[in-house]
């Protein structure tokens, strides 16, 4: 066991599997002689070289685009998209092939893809440079979406995700990559799409994923010093959802508090609530509520991007009213 | 090329048309249904094409990919039946008129959003070139594709990288109802090649012999380790764009003109005047062909459906 970071843990899984497989290889903006954007793939290529590490122009469509074309033909990439505001230029890719091929030739091409990139607000790069659209992305049969919110998690689901014959969104947080947390030593392969109890309770189940989990946390240890209990349940994985847990929980708690950081609006909240409303309403005992970010686009000003921005206090406000 | 190696070709451009004309009649019938757009006219730009690859290279291709289909030995039984969404179509059914393909014969599709699949060819050029492979992709796209940014990351990534690309551009002079000028700050696509400083070549397309020249020319370029070459290939489509094109954008003269150098009256005079073959071996394959697309939509018709079951398939592989 080793306490790392996010940034570590990513980094990690990255190396292990390249020294594992020849064919997985990564590209991206300034993935080789920089470094990686938020440092993740330092060193990388100085030790695999630049056919493995690989710069690309900033062309984003070409980018996904051209590790789908490697990845059909047998190669396993990790095309990594330096935040996921700009996977809105490569979106024909990612959601019109990448997550159509399989399917439409009826089984015949494998895509066998990765597509690394980071999301989130909260770092005062403005409007264009700080969304949380990992619902749009979720909304595509084909295509898989993992969000981890701890290191233990982003490492052993980025593996597994690179082992994957699918293709897969790998969303990492902005504002996380400090996060610590103990990561056990060897093979830790984590499965994609299974839900996760992060945190047990029995007073309201709080649903969430990424960052939300951060907030969460704060959140569930204020409450408890009120002596309310949250259970927080990591989705870890938007597509495909594994709600199970979250009904268990909420067959216990009654109550539940969903915590996203993208807007509400046709968000990971609404479906979370829905889903729980349609098999669980005889379990129902307060109106679910939803905590999201204000619907306007994030601004500069750091005082108001962070009102903007669901926080601790705003979770602690959505549970006391359910209870 | 010997006779046998002639004669073939000029089953596959006659087999391509019947199956162009078959199509368009069953289309009309309601049997087959979305958006069908026909290869009349341009057979011999796929047909000379790949009779220049070797069976390593990887052809792929826009929406209108019957012919393409076919020369790349998928079997005209597939073709028709994937056309009528049938379960033993190339695609099971599920892909339709611009989505076949098959990875065995080396035939990578079928791509409906213009000008998607040109990265995606950069990809499957840049996979084989990393994992040692000594082969070329061989991306075809219309006029009207190299007007989008995608002809533009993909030529420039083929470039900066050295890749094993042809990238093939049939001219067809329209992007749907607009006109190359109307479109294109230049009419020469093979010029737009420049800019990427890369080697280049227009040809012209109603002749399959010139077609097959040039690409072979330009696949042996292209494998000899030099990079990606751009073959701007002159070709008309004789029907409109799709089934429901009113053709509003040009004159029947200018259709009527084009059809003069129809590619298959052009290449059976080629191998008459050459004494490659007679009139009746060429009228006998004729009749061949008719009779095997035929046989192709009464395979079709039989075939059974996809089932609920292919519904749910293949959404993940796992």
């Amino acid at each position: 066991m080793s306490r790392i970071t996010m940034r570590e843990a990513i980094s990690q899984a990255l190396w292990e599997e390249m020294e594992r497989d020849p064919a997985v290889f990564i590209m991206g903006e300034e993935v080789g002689v920089w470094g990686g954007s938020y440092a993740v793939t330092k060193g990388f290529y100085d030790h695999f070289g630049g056919d493995r590490v690989r710069d690309t122009p900033i062309a984003e469509a070409g980018i996904v685009g051209a590790a789908i074309g490697a990845a059909l033909v047998g190669q396993r990439p990790v095309a990594e998209l330096m935040t996921i505001n700009f996977a809105f230029v490569a979106m024909d890719h990612i959601v019109n092939e990448a997550a159509k091929l399989h399917y439409m030739f009826a089984g015949q091409f494998k895509l066998p893809l990765v597509i690394r990139t980071v999301g989130g607000g909260g770092r005062q790069l403005g409007a264009t440079h700080s969304q949380t659209p990992d619902a749009i992305f979720a909304h595509f049969p084909g295509l898989k979406v993992v969000a981890p919110s701890t290191p233990e998690d982003a490492k052993g689901l980025l593996k597994s995700a690179i082992r994957s014959d699918d293709p897969i969104l790998f969303i990492e947080h902005a504002t996380m990559y400090q996060v610590r947390g103990d990561v056990a030593d060897g093979e830790n392969l984590i499965p994609i799409g299974k839900s996760k109890i992060q945190r047990p309770g029995k007073d309201v189940t709080i649903v969430t994923y990424s960052k939300g989990i951060e907030i969460s946390m704060k959140a569930a240890d204020e409450l408890a010093k009120d002596g309310v209990e949250a259970e927080i349940v990591d989705l870890r994985t938007l597509r495909p959802l594994d709600m199970e847990p979250v009904f268990e929980s909420f067959k216990k708690t009654n109550r539940a508090v969903v915590v996203e950081e993208g807007w509400k609006s046709f968000g990971v909240g609404s479906e979370i609530a829905s889903r729980i409303y349609e098999e669980c309403f005889d379990y129902v005992d307060a109106p679910i509520k939803r905590v999201a970010q204000d619907e306007v686009p994030l601004p500069y000003n750091r005082t108001l991007e962070q009102a903007a921005l669901p926080q601790a206090d705003d979770v602690i406000a959505a549970v006391k009213e359910v209870l | 090329m010997n006779k046998k190696e002639h004669l073939e070709l000029y089953h596959q451009m006659v087999l391509i048309r019947r199956v162009e004309e078959r199509g368009a009649e069953l289309y009309q019938q309601g049997k087959i249904g979305g958006f069908m757009h026909l290869y009349i006219g341009q057979e011999a730009v796929s047909t000379g094409l790949i009779a220049a690859r070797q069976s390593n290279d990887r052809v792929i291709t826009a929406y209108r990919d019957h012919g393409v289909a076919i020369n790349c030995g998928i079997p005209v039984n597939e073709v028709v039946a994937e056309l009528m969404g049938k379960a033993t179509g190339v695609s099971h059914g599920k892909g339709g008129s611009m989505h076949m393909a098959d990875p065995k014969k080396n035939f990578w599709g079928g791509h409906a959003i213009v000008g998607a699949h040109l990265p995606i060819a950069t990809g499957m050029a840049l996979g084989d070139k990393y994992g040692n492979q000594n082969n070329v992709t061989i991306c075809m796209f219309g006029d009207g594709a190299t007007n989008i940014g995608f002809f533009h990351e993909a030529l420039n990534m083929s470039k900066v990288w050295d890749l094993p690309v042809l990238w093939v551009c049939e001219n067809n002079k329209y992007g749907m109802g607009t006109a190359v000028n109307r479109a294109s700050a230049v009419s020469s696509i093979a010029m737009k090649a420049r800019g990427y400083d890369m080697p280049n070549e227009c040809v012209e397309g109603m002749d399959v012999m010139k077609v097959y020249e040039a690409a072979q020319k330009a696949i042996e370029t292209v494998r000899s380790g030099k990079g990606p070459f751009l073959l701007e290939i002159q070709t008309y489509r004789f029907r409109g764009h799709s089934m429901g094109d009113p053709e509003r954008y040009r004159k029947q003269e200018e259709v009527k003109k084009w059809e003069e150098s129809d590619p298959i009256g052009v290449y059976r005079n080629y191998l008459i005047e050459n004494k490659i073959a007679s009139a009746r071996t060429l009228d006998e394959l004729d009749e061949q062909s008719m009779d095997e697309v035929n046989k192709a939509v009464e395979f079709a018709e039989a075939s059974p459906e996809p089932t609920m079951e292919d519904l749910y398939k293949d959404v993940y592989v796992e």
